[in-house]
């Protein structure tokens, strides 16, 4: 799994009926310094995740696990939302 | 997922039995601003998509889960016609 940033949405209305109800984020996946590290991609959301939090995101066929038995074509989910820095 | 646009067809008479009825497409790799990148592949078209429609493309083997896909010999397909990108940064 790798860590990237949530920063965008993407909108598709006609697309496959695996697809249908789930919800596609634009991430950029980030480095342990939370810089950006290489190109942005597209991530079905499995835990509620929004624009501008930290998550973490499986790539490949395990992308699809999240969301079974429902088949889903997905190469990419965010599985995790990372805990934001606690105050203390 | 990536975002791509589709940039032209493949026709291929002589293929695996298993992509005959598929319809291959051409697409060409874009930023979320919708900039063309450099890479490009082929890619099987499951959802209609037609001349320069922004799409999105799942790659590997999940791209045969995609629906009619099943056990066929495919590593890239669109499974959606892109809407619209709001990017937040």
């Amino acid at each position: 799994m790798f860590l990237a940033k949530v920063i965008g949405t993407v909108v598709a209305s006609r697309k496959d009926e695996g697809l249908h109800g789930r919800t596609l984020l634009l991430i950029q996946p980030l480095t342990t310094e939370r810089t950006p590290a290489g190109k942005p991609l597209v991530a079905i959301d499995s835990v509620g995740a929004g624009v501008t939090e930290e998550v973490f995101y499986v790539r490949g066929r395990e992308a699809c696990i999240p969301f079974l038995p429902a088949e889903v074509p997905a190469d990419a989910a965010i599985v995790g939302i990372v805990d934001p820095p606690s105050a203390g | 997922m990536i975002l791509a646009r589709v940039v032209g067809t493949v026709v291929a008479t002589r293929k695996d039995d298993r992509l005959i009825g598929a319809k291959l497409l051409l697409v060409r790799q874009v930023d979320p601003r919708g900039k063309d990148e450099s890479s490009y592949m082929v890619a099987v078209d499951t959802v209609d998509a037609g001349g320069n429609d922004k799409v999105l493309i799942v790659t590997g083997s999940s791209a045969r889960m995609a629906s009619g896909l099943k056990d066929c010999p495919v590593d890239a397909a669109i499974v959606g016609v892109i809407d619209s990108v709001e990017v937040k940064e």
